[in-house]
């Protein structure tokens, strides 16, 4: 089980909710069962969602575990120069 | 993906040297072929009709008479780009910003295009288009668009990200917000509280060479596109979405590049050009001029920006706050969303809020700038911290390095940090023997700090060994600022073989797997990790040549120094064999040698760096000198340290002339009164100092050689290390850019009278 934070605009698609618990061992089944549960979700892990993993942010390595007690925090998915 | 990414802590040979770049000779011989050097036999001039109107209904375009004028082959508008995007709003919009379709929503918008014979009969044609608007009010301020009042760009927009949706739409598209802990708290705390608002003026990437391609479509549906862009794969991606092609029938071939810094990561005139060669049946090549270049590409956002920051009297921070409007053109965009994420992101911060707004105004499509967004937050966050710690009266760099993020920090956008660099960079700029020299009289002195993200992306590269024992690699991310021959290093450094031995070519979309494009500070971080595991799947083979040779298993085969090594005393008289040795014999164990890899790069690790700046300013005139400019930076490991050095001034020189000089200017008619060099003056040599540059190598820790990003971080410290520095010398805190001769003059003017 982790505990994943979710940013502000994503939170109003998740009920309100900044904070979910999910059981996920990698990005994949993270991004799957939050869909599951919170259909609102999909269009933007659909367009992309980047995925800070004790602070290092993964953008596209859905195979990345997400260990044991590690901080897990969503982010938009950015543009950069 | 098998393969290890994280750092190794390894020595190196080839990386960290600084041999001659190979497309160096071609680019100082001009051999080197650019978007507009390309040519086709056949080949038309494709020229585009632009609205001269900043908000109008587009009734209706008679192409008639431009249809009969001879010499002319095709005619499109946006019934010849037929909406293809299936509900996907953003490729939409860029669409529609290619095309006008029912609205030309800024001056420039391409509403039509012709495709002739030559250039005269092209200038010709568009003459000879008769639009019908229906001119409609306009705005091109942040702050007017936000208004009730203003017009509104589109009556389908209703703010997101507010607890009850609007009653009625708004030019505002989006609000977002980043933050933790309880801000009123935190101000409850504070002994001392700066609050400022600052405002920035519109900039452009300002690349030498404007946009240029050659589009060429074939009878069989087929199509080539030659093009300056810094993403070909993207570019194809999205002219094959927006024409209704397969991806793999457009093969798209990147030129060499004469600037970029994010304003060629999006199509403008290449749906264009292949449309005309679609309905012409003949190559179109389309140059923009720099009139086009300035009205209908780039820009980066126009901002609006309220700081507010408390601290206690040992000089610890309580509480941060930041509102930043930031400009989007006519189609939504997240730039006031990264504003918000990056302002207070160099910072320690138990109590901190932002609040970003997304504004559409009459004005081009805002495109990526080098770090976007994050240089104008830290203008507004960095001069109220230089103003802060001059109110407690604390050293501005003491203030920082009291407040600086550390691992373990939690990041003002919501993370925790882990090993980062700001700490460093302070110290390094606080010991620096810039921060010592004497200043004269109207002197002054300005530092600042600043984040970017950097990113990493999907990416794929080819080595391939000749039978000669050279090797070619094939990258497909596009060079914009040397990666060429960092890329090589890397081959060289893997393979243990001379620099010289490799050539690296950006291959084209049809040679090579998919890559992102070469943006968020990736080419380098990114292909060197993708050429570094190609390396090691090529090693993997030449042992297992040396071991077929020897008829001993791989597994006693080793590769040091760019030799394959029998280990064991059992082995004593096999000589290592050389690269070139096995290449040689290749044909006769199994054909050719060559490592391929497609990865996706991801842990690009964030960046700060730290500006220290001197200028002078005239107070009878305002005018500006910098006199000194020093950058102090992370690299992780810097493969090329020249190549770094070249970002780290790069990034500098562009915030200098961003701060100083260069910004948007319009008329009440909503039209732009500067689209060229003369009266859009960028930096030139004789405006800048030698810009002095210090890299800090702390290796990140999710590459096996510790690269970072290093290309756009560059660009965030100056507009506010120049603000402070200005700041200082005039007595009068700047807090609008750029500081022109006459907004320096008329603060410094006000400051007297007041």
């Amino acid at each position: 089980m982790v505990e994943v934070t979710l940013w502000g605009s994503l939170g109003a698609l998740a009920g309100g909710k900044s904070k979910v618990e999910i059981e996920a061992k990698d990005i994949r089944e993270l991004f799957r069962k939050l869909a599951e549960q919170y259909p609102g979700l999909e269009p933007l892990i659909e367009k992309g969602i980047a995925v800070a993993i004790d602070g290092t942010i993964y953008r596209d390595t859905w195979s990345k575990e997400l260990p044991e007690g590690a901080e897990i925090f969503l982010l938009p998915r950015l543009a950069g120069g | 993906m098998n393969f290890d990414p994280r750092y190794s802590g390894r020595n190196f040979t080839s990386v960290g040297t600084r041999p001659i770049r190979p497309d160096g000779v071609d680019k100082v011989t001009g051999r080197a072929r650019y978007g507009a050097d390309f040519n086709m036999a056949g080949q038309l001039v494709g020229r585009v009709l632009r609205s001269p109107h900043a908000h109008a209904t587009i009734r209706k375009i008679d192409t008639s008479k431009a249809e009969k004028l001879p010499g002319v082959k095709a005619v499109i508008t946006a019934a010849d780009l037929p909406d293809l995007t299936d509900g996907d709003a953003a490729m939409y919009d860029i669409l529609d910003n290619c095309m006008a379709r029912k609205k030309a929503l800024y001056d420039g918008h391409a509403v039509a295009a012709v495709a002739a014979v030559d250039a005269r009969t092209a200038r010709q044609a568009l003459k000879l288009i008769e639009v019908d608007y229906e001119v409609l009010p306009h705005v091109t301020d942040v702050d007017e668009a936000m208004k009730h009042s203003a017009p509104v760009l589109n009556d389908t927009i209703f703010t997101e990200g507010v607890e009850e949706k609007p009653a009625r739409p708004s030019n505002v598209t989006t609000r977002t917000q980043y933050g933790h802990g309880d801000i009123h708290k935190g101000f409850g705390q504070a002994d001392y509280v700066v609050e400022r608002s600052f405002k920035t003026e519109q900039t452009h990437q300002g690349y030498i060479e404007p946009h240029a391609c050659v589009a060429n479509v074939s009878s069989d549906g087929t199509a080539d596109l030659w093009v300056c862009t810094q993403g070909h794969f993207v570019y194809r991606q999205h002219c094959a979405q927006l024409l209704g092609m397969e991806a793999s029938k457009l093969r798209v071939t990147s030129s060499e590049i004469g600037g970029g810094f994010g304003g060629k990561t999006h199509v403008w005139a290449e749906p264009v050009a292949l449309a005309l060669s679609r309905k012409a049946g003949r190559p179109v090549k389309l140059v923009m001029t720099r009139d086009e270049v300035f009205r209908a590409s780039g820009p980066t956002s126009a901002t609006s920006i309220d700081v507010r920051i408390g601290a206690s009297k040992d000089g610890t921070i309580t509480a941060a706050e930041a509102t930043l409007r930031y400009s989007c053109g006519p189609y939504a965009g997240m730039w006031a969303e990264i504003g918000a994420m990056t302002a207070f992101a160099c910072y320690r911060l138990e109590n901190v809020k932002t609040v970003g707004y997304e504004v559409l105004v009459n004005r081009p499509k805002t495109a990526a700038y080098r770090a976007p967004s994050a240089p104008m937050a830290a203008f507004a966050v960095e001069s109220t911290v230089d103003e802060l710690a001059k109110e407690i009266g604390i050293d501005p760099v003491e203030f920082r390095i009291r407040n600086a993020a550390q691992e373990g920090t939690r990041s003002s956008y919501g993370p925790v940090y882990g090993p980062i660099g700001i700490g460093p960079t302070l110290e390094a700029a606080k010991n620096h023997p810039h921060m010592k020299a004497p200043l004269g009289k109207n002197q002054g002195r300005g530092m600042a700090c600043g984040f970017w993200f950097n990113f990493g992306g999907q990416t794929c590269t080819d080595l391939n060994i000749g039978m000669d024992g050279s090797v070619s690699l094939a990258v497909g991310t596009v060079d914009v600022g040397g990666s060429r021959a960092s890329l090589s290093l890397v081959a060289a450094e893997e393979l243990g073989i001379a620099y010289e031995q490799v050539k690296a070519v950006v291959a084209d979309t049809s040679s090579l797997g998919y890559n992102d494009m070469t943006d968020g500070s990736r080419g380098t971080f990114s292909s060197s990790m993708a050429t570094i595991s190609a390396a090691r799947n090529a090693i993997k083979i030449l042992r297992e040549r040396a071991a077929q040779t020897w008829d001993i298993p791989v597994e006693d085969v080793v590769w040091e120094k760019g030799h394959a090594i029998a280990k064991g005393e059992k082995y004593g008289n096999l000589a290592a064999l050389s690269l070139r040795e096995i290449a040689a014999a290749s044909g006769k164990t199994g054909g050719p040698i060559a490592g391929h890899s497609e990865l996706v790069a991801d842990g690009a690790g964030v960046s700060f760096a730290t500006h220290i700046c001197d200028i002078e300013v005239d107070p009878e005139t305002g005018a500006t000198r910098v006199l000194r400019y020093t950058v102090v930076q992370d690299a992780g490991k810097a493969v090329h340290p020249t190549y770094v050095e070249g970002q780290y001034q790069g990034g500098a020189a562009q915030g200098i002339g961003w701060a100083l000089n260069e910004e948007y200017i319009y008329g009440k008619d909503g039209r732009l009164q500067n689209p060229g060099f003369l009266d859009y003056r960028i930096p030139v040599c004789s405006d800048l100092p030698m810009i002095d540059t210090q890299i800090l190598e702390i290796p990140n820790p999710n590459h096996p050689y510790g690269v970072r990003g290093v290309g756009e971080t560059s660009i965030v410290p100056p507009l506010a290390a120049i603000a402070n520095a200005v700041s200082n010398a005039a007595g009068v805190r700047m807090t609008h850019i750029p500081m022109s001769p006459p907004r320096i003059l008329a603060a410094i003017e006000a400051e007297r009278g007041g």
